[in-house]
């Protein structure tokens, strides 16, 4: 009606300061949401977010966008759980659409083992607390979803699924944008074009960030910039780290009608596969890491042939659909596939990392518990072991009981 | 498609290989203080640049070998036996 005119910026384009009380590095997901929320639950106005490139570029605008809470680990649990409790009320919060859509998240099931272990979990989570953990069989999902490969043929037949029916997913950008727009309106300068080169120190406090746009100094500072993690740790000074950069592709076809009302998810042997579809009408889809370390974020032909046959064994219907786009991200996989939001030896520099594929659906408790540490320099209790001395301790939060080998940690 | 020159083989597409991981981990004596076995564990530099690292050659001689890649352009510098015990007995030198 209004031609599209009139629009005008969603936040300010403002010249860096020469001081703030916090900077937070990198301008994805969560180092969006840690300024938001030290801004809204802390009164921390005084805040900067530094983005070499720009807002939403890195994993935030690369991700398959799947939201879910089905973590059996003590300290995961309680973790996803607010996690999704925040996201039931993103939008609202935000006031933003982040068009987050509740469709059910399905683990498709192909053995008695597989039946088993995931029954193991499920029973976990209903034992804990989160009541949205079903098995199925196969008569309830045929009528839920009628399209999957059920003929006898099929190289893994379908036994049934594990359903967690408040998961789905969200539109990415908009989440990005809407936590930029919500902090900027507190007061938060974001800062693009705006690379972290080098972080002076002086024994254990940082006391100044160079960046292409001049020197920056900091009461605090929050790294939150995931595939880069270990470069900016090396620049810090700071030795090794329980992490290693990985990439992961994905893909996105053509739009069609409404096919898919669900995030399917397929793994068996050492096929992975996860698809839904956007609101475009897009199949978004993925599968597993290319397998070798890697900091380009260029993807390799061997995964797109595994993901195509992953794709035709559990929906054939899919053959003839174009692919539009694919591409492929940096991921900081950690030793036990989970996460790190800690305090550092560095004593004004705090660590938000380790995110291995899963870090869009824990952007806003992310977010929450890092503002929480940054803020008040103490861990809260939902992530006392999300430490990077967890491992010291003897302490791995191995979802998968894949052992500390990250690439191993889907 | 990165292109492995075996020295067994000849050279042959990744997808023949099987990635392992960091070659320049030295794992500690048994008895070492726990903290070493940590750090040989757990810890990693995570180069961005020429890192050495392991690869199988599961689909051809299954031989392991020593890789220098770099991990931006993963152009590879470098490819050696794991073993050159192995490689000795076996008349093949890189
Ligand atoms: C293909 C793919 C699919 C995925 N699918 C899912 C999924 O379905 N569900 C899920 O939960 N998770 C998924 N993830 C994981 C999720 O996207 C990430 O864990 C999450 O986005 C990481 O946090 P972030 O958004 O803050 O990272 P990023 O968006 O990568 O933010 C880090 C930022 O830091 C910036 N930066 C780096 N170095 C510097 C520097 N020197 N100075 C200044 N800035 C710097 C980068 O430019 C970047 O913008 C997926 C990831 C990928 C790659
Ligand atoms: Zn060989």
């Amino acid at each position: 009606m209004t031609g599209q005119k009139g629009w005008t910026r969603q936040w300010r384009d403002p010249e860096p300061k020469s001081h703030y009380d916090v900077v937070i590095i990198g301008g994805g997901l969560h180092g969006l949401a840690t300024a938001y929320y030290l801004a809204k639950n802390h009164g921390i106005r005084n805040i900067a977010v530094l983005e070499k490139g720009w807002i939403g570029g890195g994993n935030a605008g690369r991700n398959t966008t799947i939201v879910r809470s089905n973590y059996a680990q003590p300290g995961n649990r309680e973790f996803y759980e607010d996690s999704l409790k925040l996201w039931e009320n993103l939008s609202h919060d935000l006031n933003y659409n982040v068009m987050f859509s509740q469709r059910s998240h399905i683990t498709l099931l192909h053995n008695p083992g597989a039946v088993d272990a995931v029954s193991r979990n499920y029973n976990v989570m209903r034992r804990t607390g989160n009541s949205d953990a079903e098995i199925w069989g196969l008569d309830q999902l045929k009528a839920a979803v009628p399209h999957l490969n059920y003929g006898p043929n099929a190289r893994f037949p379908i036994m049934g699924a594990a359903v967690h029916k408040r998961a789905g997913t969200a539109r990415h950008d908009a989440v990005v944008w809407g936590y930029a727009r919500g902090a900027d309106q507190m007061g938060v300068d974001i800062i693009q074009n705006c690379e972290v080169t080098g972080i002076s120190r002086e024994g254990s406090k940082v006391t100044a960030i160079e960046t292409s746009r001049g020197k920056i100094t900091a009461g605090k500072v929050g790294l939150a910039v995931a595939g880069s993690t270990s470069r900016l740790w090396t620049m810090a000074g700071l030795g090794c780290l329980p992490i290693e950069s990985h990439k992961l592709q994905a893909f996105v076809s053509e739009p069609l009608k409404p096919l898919l009302d669900q995030v399917v998810v397929f793994g068996m042997g050492g096929a992975h596969f996860y698809i839904s579809q956007s609101d475009k009408g897009g199949m978004v889809f993925g599968g597993d890491l290319d397998w070798y370390k890697s900091y380009a974020q260029k993807g390799n032909l061997p995964i797109v042939q595994d993901v195509a046959e992953a794709a035709m064994s559990v929906l054939p219907c899919l053959g003839r659909v174009r692919l539009l786009r694919h591409w492929s991200g940096v991921v900081d996989m950690s030793m036990d596939g989970t996460h790190f939001i800690s305090k550092t030896p560095v004593d004004n520099l705090y660590l938000n990392a380790g995110w291995n594929y899963g870090g869009f659906k824990a952007t806003p408790a992310s977010g929450t518990y890092f503002a929480d540490l940054i803020a008040n320099d103490r861990p809260h209790r939902v992530i006392a072991n999300h430490d990077l001395k967890r491992f010291e301790r003897g302490l791995q939060i191995d979802e998968r009981g894949a052992g500390p080998d990250p690439k191993l940690h889907g | 498609m990165i292109r492995i020159p075996c020295p067994f083989c000849g050279t042959r597409d990744h997808s023949e290989f099987s990635y392992g991981g960091d070659g320049s981990i030295q794992y500690p004596a048994l008895d070492a203080p726990v903290q070493d076995w940590h750090d040989a564990v757990f810890q990693r530099e995570n180069i961005c640049g020429v890192q050495t690292e392991t690869w199988q050659h599961v689909n051809g001689c299954r031989m392991w070998l020593l890789v220098d890649r770099d991990t931006m352009t993963h152009e590879i510098h470098d490819v050696r036996p794991a073993h050159p015990g192995m490689a000795k007995v076996l008349g093949v030198t890189s």
